[in-house]
């Protein structure tokens, strides 16, 4: 079991132990084919550098160094913060609600069948519809407030969450359900014990998806008319043409895609800890 | 035919028909599994036909059957997970599955894989004493994906016995073990067993394992029982000369007739493809 593993791990210098001295001096120069962090230093330096020499003017996009002076001011004086407060709370309260609308759907789809059936045409009818094509009538039935944002996140999440977890809990292994049976387990127990647990990679896998899309409804969706917010200040910025706090925002946006990831990785190293990946990890 | 007896199965009660004593337990009344001409079909085609079986408490009886002959699908049906008219069908309310594959919960460790479906107090140390039982106390909190082939199913089976199982069904649970792992696992069953006493029934296409395991071996053709093989050698059983006669008796019987052992042999692996028709 571990053994396998253990001796991947010791390969390596095994492996060069076994080489020429020729071989291995090559090894250990460090390569130039592995200096991954080359090619963007080398970018953002060249950006740099037409910033200052004007080739790139600043009303087009500002110069790093002019954009990480923004970042500090912005954060100094209140203004990021405030912003990312408002749009992170759009994005959780939009997830709090998609998550639970498409989980509840899942569960009552996947485990009847009277369920699936009034519950799975609507939802297979909509579904192909991009989600941000509804802008105009939330904005007609929701008025230009938080409640069309929120709304649109919570529909957009809604859909990788109910058809991962749908899917997952129909493809529960049938001999896990078997097994369980033959041990007395029924209805409630045999959710809680078996189908639950079984469709929790699927679930995650949906979690993923509904955290991206999160995202991409929430950059969309507030730049409507919004009074707070990241998007109002990527919308300020846009009229007096402060490309510098534009760049901010979008790496505050990148920001909280990475930060998305993460959690839902952490969440999956907690929740699949059985998984054979991560058992060797 | 000493020591042993061949004959064709007649309808109605196998055992009082039987001349040779048991030697698990005596020749009780009532016995712990009873089949009454049962037929399940799936459309037209009848998988069992008019099944009639006795299986003694304490007994251990061995199926074997060619793929489609029934034999898994009668476990199913004494397992209680294919539906059949009580009147017809009677187990015992306490019994168990090992099934080919260890079907434990990847998300559960050992020990709650054991327990699985149990309440009450001291689960743990319940299940603690079952995989000690097994040899595996020392794997408890282990996740089923870090197990061996082998201890997997050393741990379905502390998983069954720790229901103190009045009726121990395995289906085909040694297949997929290489060949040390499984007559060790042949050891391990009997000793359980002994200790515990339940009647079993074990599914198997291996004629070896069945004279190695059973007090009687029953041959499954077509869902009738076609032969019925009463072993009384004593154990451990060694392939002597006895066991070799018995062992031409079954194959003969699941129509591998050849006099040749190995070729024999290899024509039954032949008829391994495992799933019987549901």
């Amino acid at each position: 079991m571990s053994l396998a593993y253990d001796d991947r791990l010791t390969d390596k210098p095994k492996l060069g132990a076994k080489l020429g001295p020729k071989v291995k001096a090559r090894f250990s120069r460090p390569k130039l084919a592995d200096q991954r962090w080359l090619s963007p230093v080398l970018l953002l330096a060249l950006w740099e550098v037409a910033s200052l020499t004007g080739v790139i003017p600043s009303r087009i996009l500002a110069a790093p160094s002019a954009v990480v002076r923004t970042l500090a001011h912005l954060v100094v004086n209140g203004d990021l913060p405030n912003a990312l407060v408002v749009s992170l709370a759009r994005m959780a309260v939009g997830l709090a609600i998609g998550v639970t609308t498409g989980t509840v759907l899942a569960l009552a789809a996947g485990l009847s069948k009277l369920g699936e059936t009034l519950v799975d045409p609507p939802l297979q009818i909509i579904r192909p519809l991009p989600t941000l094509a509804l802008t105009p009538l939330f904005i007609v039935w929701l008025g230009i407030g938080e409640t069309p944002k929120i709304a649109l996140i919570s529909l957009g999440v809604t859909f990788p969450i109910y058809l991962n977890l749908f899917n997952a809990i129909r493809s529960v292994d049938p001999r896990l359900m078997e097994a369980g049976r033959s041990f007395g387990l029924k209805g409630w127990d045999l959710i809680v014990n078996i189908v639950l647990p079984g469709a929790m990679p699927g679930f995650l896998v949906g979690l993923r998806y509904a955290l991206s899309v999160s995202l991409l409804i929430l950059v969309v969706a507030e730049q409507i008319n919004a009074s707070a917010g990241l998007g109002y200040l990527i919308n300020n910025a846009r009229d007096f043409m402060q490309t510098d706090v534009i760049v901010v925002c979008l790496l505050v946006y990148a920001l909280l895609g990475l930060g998305a990831d993460l959690l839902v990785r952490a969440l999956e190293r907690r929740l699949l800890v059985w998984r054979p990946a991560f058992l060797k990890a | 035919m000493a020591p042993t007896a061949l004959r064709p199965v007649s309808l109605a009660p196998i055992r009082a028909a039987d001349p040779a004593p048991l030697q698990a337990g005596p020749p009780a009344s009532s016995p712990s599994v009873r089949v009454r001409g049962f037929t399940r079909s799936f459309g037209a085609t009848s998988v069992l036909t008019d099944m009639n079986l006795d299986i003694q408490p304490g007994e251990f009886v061995a199926l074997l059957g060619a793929s489609g002959s029934g034999k898994t699908t009668l476990l199913r049906t004494l397992a209680g997970l294919d539906p059949a008219p009580a009147d017809q069908v009677s187990t015992p309310a306490a019994r168990a599955v090992v099934f080919q594959d260890p079907r434990l919960m990847p998300w559960k460790r050992v020990w709650r894989n054991v327990a699985l479906g149990l309440g009450g107090r001291d689960i743990r140390s319940k299940a603690e004493g079952a995989l000690g039982e097994v040899g595996l106390g020392h794997r408890l909190d282990a996740w089923p994906a870090t197990l061996s082939g082998g201890e997997a199913q050393r741990a379905a089976l502390a998983r069954a016995l720790i229901r103190e199982p009045k009726l121990l069904l395995l289906d085909e649970p040694f297949a997929a073990l290489d060949a040390l792992t499984r007559i060790r696992m042949h050891e391990l069953v009997l000793k359980l067993w002994r200790a515990h006493d339940p009647a079993v029934l074990l599914v198997t296409h291996d004629v070896d394992e069945a004279i190695t395991l059973a007090d009687r071996v029953l041959v499954l053709d077509q869902g009738r029982i076609a032969a019925e093989e009463v072993v009384t050698l004593p154990r451990p059983r060694d392939a002597d000369d006895a066991f070799q006669a018995i062992r031409r008796r079954l194959l003969g019987h699941l129509g591998v007739t050849g006099h040749d052992p190995a070729a024999a042999a290899a024509e039954l692996i032949a008829f391994r493809p495992r799933q019987d028709a549901h």
